[in-house]
């Protein structure tokens, strides 16, 4: 079955090393998903685990299997890429049959899972279409059904909804969580956006420079993040990161408070401040507000909850729910 | 651009552009007509522009005379010949240098462009000399070797600069879904580039259909191909205008073709790509 | 993108075009240097000696290599000046709408196609010969005397027809050059009050700058070459009137069998050319980085 190993996997271009030695255990069966900012390593390492690209040291463990110097072809992974990377020259059909003419399955078992795979995506009346005559969304189904049709040992997803509107983003999101319970095969996904991050994954890896910041659930990654990197990328607005005074009062060199753990009020409260901006969302009302000796801060109201640019509110942070960070970053 | 051009501006326009356009034309319209003309109208004067007897006469004396299309045959054989032996060698080449680029890349792809620009004249000695030793003057093959690899360098810079707008995670994507690197080039990357390896081919034909350096030097009535072969008709031996024009006629009207159609890959493929 | 086994198939891959160039380029340069320190005549086989530097005294001294290195230049001058000046007019005609506009196009660029055999002899019989050729009828209408164009004014014949063949090169370049400048950049010229004649001059000609030096560069490549014109109208004469380098150095190797000689000219042709083609490598060379 499907699960991964990296042992002290790094990789390095020339001198310079893009990702330090790594270890992660990803099992059968999970949606582990690699968050960060662009640039902190998580498509290198998605590729390292794909085999298109070399691990400069370390080795991967692919079902129990050493795999460190296997083609990606012999490693029995799926992978949807961010394009799509379809083959504009083979029409929906050909583009799921692909793989598995690789394979060299017989023409009438091809013909059974593509045509098996297209009901599941919603892409039966589509079949003769070339990729360029669909939309973006149908494109990225016809990725998938590449993917899911060779059954592999896990799929390997690199930022696949980038290339979608909103809309459809959320629509694709939850056809891939949907998916992922009918499979029960082992997910890799790579998104910059924490909020699939948060609403897609079993496991969540935070990679930052190519360090892996803290693994775990969801949840925990909310509750309890290990540092700032963490805390201040988990979570939507970002969390209140306060320094100075407020922090040295907790004895911390930052304080965080996410803003949806500080009451609002307009009479009463140990902070006050002069509101900024006012972002009606209907349910919810963000204000931010620059508070005396604090600075500014962001906090969430109920969505009926009415202050104006310039007005003063109070503000009340939970005390229960305030992260403290010590001068390393590191949470105390 | 939703401007509307006057007519008049437009009306002067086509008019200077016909003349223009005809005047560069002439000298390819006019070895047409006199090649449907008879030996004595072809040096009439004043010359007999449209009303004159038309006569096929000409191309089949042309072939009577002279073999004709022997060297119309050894210049299809070669062309195509250098042509799609340079392909082979260069579509490897130019997947490795557009898909898997190292640091060498860059100075690889210059100094092949640097051989193009060796004067053909700097090496025609000791080429000469190999050939007569190794039997391969006024050889077919000889002149496919010599195409082959003055055209090389063309074919690799075209092929990679039509390889580069291929995105790479479709190779990847192959690579994935378990192709073999053979089956990637062969399933995957050629049917997309076939584009672009058509209008190279073609390009390429054309460069070697016309080509008259080598071989003027290295073919005589054996392997001369047409550009070598006409050259013959430059002997002062008599006026033969009107056969003169019917073998002319014959000789580029394939490549004219070819050409009117590749016109926006040949520029392109001339200037490496600077230009598109 | 790269794994070792794709780096290494990679180099595989590209190891027969690179071996093959190599070969063909370094194995006869390095015969031709050779041979230009020789005494080596083909007609007196087997006398092959060491000569130094004597091919290179010889053929510098020649006067037949000082004009030859004239006429080369006169000639690629020459036809450059033509090519770029007529080329861009002829892409600024081209640039605007006509009626057959597409089929003008196509009689333009198709002197590119015509080998060069025969646009010599096209050039040298029908057009200028001095009795029955269009120019000399075209000359008696007016009532002038006919020119002797290949006799009396044998490079600058020359010049005229390679410039016809190399016209719709230029033209083609600069057509594709001119239709990628950006339309609201001369629409934003125009608003800021800029007339037709300082819009060429401040928008479009620098926009052209690069393609023309693309076009001078390369021609310029292609023209230090000319062989089959000159060996089809005038076979270099009369004397040496139109002989060019690289006639001079056919002339010494297989009309006169000095391989020695010729060799030394051939290593001198290269030289030249060089010289060209370092310019033109860092030209193309920058544009590959973008």
């Amino acid at each position: 079955m499907g699960s991964i190993t990296l042992e002290k996997v790094s990789k390095s271009f020339g001198t310079t090393k893009v990702i330090p030695e790594i270890d992660l255990e990803i099992a059968d069966g999970e949606f582990v998903v690699f968050v960060g900012p662009s640039g902190c390593g998580k498509s290198t390492l998605l590729r390292i685990i794909a085999g298109l690209e070399d691990a400069t040291s370390g080795a991967i463990h692919i079902d129990g299997r050493d795999a460190t110097r296997e083609a990606p072809a012999k490693r029995g992974l799926s992978m949807v890429f961010q394009s799509y990377a379809l083959y504009p020259h083979m029409s929906v059909y050909g583009n799921i049959a692909f793989p598995l003419k690789m394979a060299g399955e017989a023409k009438s078992t091809i013909d059974d899972k593509v045509r098996s795979a297209a009901g599941v995506l919603n892409l039966t009346d589509y079949l003769d279409r070339k990729p360029r005559q669909l939309s973006g969304g149908q494109r990225q189904r016809v990725a998938i059904g590449r993917a899911i049709v060779r059954q592999p040992k896990a799929f390997l997803f690199d930022e696949p909804l980038s290339n979608l509107d909103a809309a459809l983003r959320v629509n694709m999101r939850l056809e891939i969580s949907e998916l992922h319970h009918q499979l029960k095969t082992t997910m890799v996904y790579v998104t910059h956006d924490q909020v699939e991050a948060m609403t897609m994954a079993d496991k969540i890896v935070v990679l930052n420079a190519g360090r892996i910041e803290q693994v775990g659930s969801p949840l925990d990654l909310y509750r309890s993040p290990k540092n700032l990197f963490v805390a201040g990328f988990i979570g939507s607005p970002k969390m209140n990161l306060i320094a100075g005074a407020a922090a040295a009062k907790e004895n911390a060199t930052t304080i965080g408070a996410r803003p949806e753990h500080i009451g609002l009020s307009k009479t009463e409260g140990p902070w006050q401040g002069t509101v900024t901006v006012v972002e009606h969302l209907g349910a919810d009302t963000f204000v931010h507000a620059d508070v005396d000796d604090v600075g500014p801060v962001t906090a969430r109201a109920p969505g009926e909850f009415l202050v104006k640019h310039g007005e003063r509110v109070f503000l009340t942070p939970d005390a229960e729910k305030i992260y403290r960070f010590g001068a390393d970053g590191d949470a105390l | 651009m939703a401007r509307a051009i006057s007519t008049r501006r437009k009306l002067a326009f086509t008019a200077i552009g016909w003349l223009v356009g005809l005047v560069i034309f002439f000298p390819i319209l006019w070895t047409v007509l006199t090649s449907f003309k008879t030996e004595g109208e072809a040096i009439a004067s004043p010359p007999h522009f449209l009303f004159f007897d038309w006569t096929l006469q000409n191309y089949f004396e042309v072939q009577s005379r002279s073999n004709y299309f022997k060297h119309m045959w050894n210049s299809v054989v070669i062309s195509f010949g250098s042509t799609f032996i340079g392909l082979a060698i260069a579509i490897p080449a130019a997947w490795a240098m557009a898909f898997s680029p190292t640091k060498r890349t860059k100075d690889i792809m210059m100094w092949m462009l640097s051989t193009k620009m060796l004067p053909s004249v700097g090496v025609l000695v000791p080429i000469y000399l190999l050939f007569r030793d190794w039997g391969l003057l006024d050889t077919r093959l000889g002149l496919v070797i010599v195409l082959t690899m003055i055209n090389l360098p063309i074919i690799v810079w075209m092929l990679y600069t039509y390889f580069k707008e291929i995105p790479g995670e479709i190779l990847e994507a192959s690579r994935m879904d378990g192709a073999s690197l053979a089956k990637e080039i062969i399933y995957v990357l050629t049917p997309m580039a076939v584009p672009g390896i058509a209008s190279t081919l073609l390009l390429n034909i054309i460069l070697a259909w016309n080509e008259a350096f080598w071989t003027l030097n290295l073919s005589a009535a054996n392997a001369a191909p047409l550009s070598a072969f006409i050259a013959s008709y430059s002997s002062p031996e008599g006026l033969f205008w009107a056969k003169l024009s019917a073998a002319s006629t014959l000789a580029i009207a394939p490549i004219l073709i070819l050409g009117w159609f590749s016109q926006r890959q040949l520029v392109r493929g001339l200037t490496f790509g600077a230009v598109k | 993108m790269a794994t070792l086994q794709t780096r290494s198939a990679a180099r595989l891959m590209m190891t027969p075009a690179v071996l093959m160039l190599f070969i063909w380029m370094i194995v006869p340069l390095a015969m031709t240097l050779y041979f230009s320190f020789l005494r080596y005549n083909l007609l007196m086989p087997g006398m092959e000696e060491w000569a130094g530097t004597l091919n290179y005294r010889y053929f510098l001294t020649d006067p037949a290599f000082g004009a030859a290195l004239v006429n080369t230049l006169l000639l690629v001058g020459g036809v450059l000046l033509i090519t770029l000046v007529g080329g861009t007019l002829l892409a600024l005609l081209l640039d605007q709408p006509f009626f057959g506009q597409g089929i003008v196009r196509l009689l333009v660029i198709a002197p590119f196609f015509v080998m060069p055999t025969v646009s010599a002899l096209v050039w040298k019989n029908m057009l200028m010969h001095p009795v029955y050729g269009i120019f000399a009828w075209i000359a008696r209408t007016f009532g002038l005397q006919p020119v002797d164009w290949l006799n009396n004014l044998p490079l600058f014949s020359v010049t005229m027809i390679v410039a016809w063949q190399w016209l719709p090169f230029a033209t083609l370049i600069l057509l594709t050059a001119l239709q990628s400048l950006d339309e609201e950049q001369k629409e934003a010229a125009e608003m800021d009050g800029a007339g037709p004649v300082s819009r060429f001059i401040h928008i479009v000609l620098p926009h052209l700058a690069r393609a023309m030096t693309v076009v001078v560069l390369i021609e310029t490549i292609f023209l230090l070459s000319v062989f089959a014109e000159i060996l089809v109208t005038t076979n270099g004469g009369p004397g040496t009137a139109s002989t060019n380098l690289t006639y001079l150095v056919y002339a010494q190797a297989l009309l006169q069998f000095d391989v020695g000689g010729a060799s030394a000219g051939g290593i001198v042709a290269v030289i030249l050319a060089n010289v060209v083609a370092i310019f033109l490598i860092r030209l193309i060379g920058k544009n590959l980085e973008t």
